[in-house]
């Protein structure tokens, strides 16, 4: 493993193998009654939280604990932020209390490598920008491939606001390195331009995405990220893109229903579907610890060699 | 490349533990078997069926214990790769029960202190006796074997392989020198 976790194409075919099946014998260690190993005893974990989020710093912490790391979390909202510093400044005061790693999640694409250029802390991407979640593609593998049983050859339908989602970037970068037949979906105005050579299928058609899907992915409509009009309104986006039941009904009858969360439910995915038989969607975020912990430890050694 | 134990002999061995174990314990009440990975696990089930075989009285439950996350050298070997970690599959409470703690080969200890800690986190049992295939000597930790299959004096530059039918295709046990 390299230094820091900052993107999907940080991690090869294996590595990216090693992570799902390490994750596998971590959950076994959510279920005991004692969820504690001491594997990462005496490791100081911060969590740099420039957004808000419940899930994936929740998410984190959890798995921070159930190693053993000491772990404290930085909200900017009750932070120096406030007063003006700059992520260096801050990233780099932070640094001069030893830390072993740095789980960032900021607004800006790239924060990550910058702080992985200053830092000698690792440093674990949890969302920049409109660019990557690496360890959010990661959890949806895990989750993918518990249900199918693999991922290679498998059509995966991902829905929503493609533009300006970084789920949709590690997601893309991890399934299709894995061989899954990806496509993506959603208005024009919410597609990034050359999407294609990123080995996917494009459609503006939802039924045409869909159509015999294992998996279907729903992309939350990032409201926060949207400067301008990109569609007239949430009622015409949800009848044109929205995941409901008829359509669903175009997958093939074992498909299982994804979202990242936080879901607007009305908007890019119907009540009824969200809680559905075939949705999977607290799975994923049940999962998303197991994979953390197996990111965390995977990246725990080697840390004198890689700064070396 | 001497062998120090063929498939005979192996067998020979787990068949008089059985024995043994009954023997300790007066039966099979309240006994579990836990083989810690990758070895350990296809002997405990070995023991298992022995046991069966003897008593009649149905199986001891058995389980599968990874030591990797208890280890005490895992941040030391700063320039490798992280030890894969596998599951530990312990299906039944150890509240309360004898456990039987199954390894191929003692020789510092280590794993089995790991394997203490891991077990005790599981719950409380009423007892732990520990069983091996072959003692090695070389002791680095207080620890000794409750049931010993063959103990094999060694030089600490020769190193022990333990061969079993179930994942690698023979029983057989090696004594390389380095």
């Amino acid at each position: 493993m390299k230094k820091d976790l900052l993107s999907i194409a940080d991690l090869s075919r294996d590595e990216i193998h090693l992570v799902l099946d390490t994750a596998e014998a971590m959950r076994e260690i959510g279920q005991r009654p004692i969820k504690k190993v001491p594997t990462l005893r005496g490791k100081t974990i911060v969590n740099l939280f420039y957004e808000p989020s419940t899930r994936t710093r929740t998410s984190f912490e959890i798995a921070e604990k159930r190693l053993s790391a000491d772990t404290l979390n930085i909200a900017v909202a009750t932070s120096s932020v406030l007063k003006g510093e700059t992520l260096v400044d801050t990233a780099l005061n932070i640094e001069a209390m030893a830390p072993d790693m740095i789980v960032l999640r900021h607004a800006s694409s790239g924060a990550g490598h910058l702080l992985s250029r200053i830092c000698r802390s690792r440093i674990i991407n949890a969302g920049d920008g409109m660019h990557e979640h690496p360890t959010q593609a990661l959890l949806d593998a895990f989750t993918i491939r518990e249900h199918k049983k693999r991922i290679e050859g498998l059509k995966v339908a991902i829905v929503g606001d493609l533009l300006h989602s970084r789920v949709l970037r590690s997601n893309v970068l991890l399934l299709t390195a894995l061989g899954a037949d990806v496509w993506v979906c959603g208005p024009a105005t919410l597609m990034p331009p050359g999407i294609e050579q990123f080995g996917v299928h494009a459609s503006t058609v939802v039924d045409e995405a869909v159509a015999d899907a294992d998996v279907i992915m729903m992309l939350r409509i990032q409201q926060e990220r949207m400067q301008g009009a990109f569609f007239p309104s949430v009622r015409e986006y949800f009848n044109t893109f929205g995941m409901t039941a008829a359509r669903v009904a175009g997958a093939k009858p074992d498909a299982i229903i994804m979202h990242p969360g936080p879901m607007n439910r009305g908007v890019e995915i119907a009540s009824d579907v969200a809680d559905g038989p075939y949705s999977v969607i607290l799975e994923q975020v049940a999962n998303g610890v197991a994979v953390r912990m197996a990111v965390l430890y995977l990246l725990a050694g080697e840390v004198e060699a890689a700064a070396a | 490349m001497p062998v120090v134990m063929d498939g005979d002999r192996m067998a020979r061995s787990l068949a008089r533990i059985a024995h043994e174990i009954l023997e300790r314990n007066r039966g099979i009440e309240d006994l579990a078997l836990v083989g810690i990975r990758t070895r350990g696990v296809p002997l405990a089930k070995r023991l298992a069926r022995a046991i069966a075989e003897i008593t009649h009285q149905g199986d001891v439950p058995t389980g599968a214990l990874d030591i990797t996350l208890y280890r005490d050298d895992l941040m030391r070997h700063a320039v490798s790769a992280q030890p894969v970690v596998r599951r530990t599959e312990i299906p039944f409470s150890i509240d309360d029960k004898r456990i039987l703690l199954v390894d191929d080969v003692l020789y510092t200890g280590r794993t089995i202190r790991a394997a203490l800690d891991a077990l005790i986190e599981f719950g409380r049992p009423k007892a732990i006796q520990l069983i091996v295939l072959v003692d090695r000597g070389h002791r680095e930790l207080p620890i000794k074997a409750d049931f010993v299959g063959k103990n094999i004096p060694t030089a600490l530059s020769q190193s022990v392989q333990v061969h079993l039918q179930e994942i690698d295709g023979h029983d057989e046990v090696e004594l390389q020198d380095a």
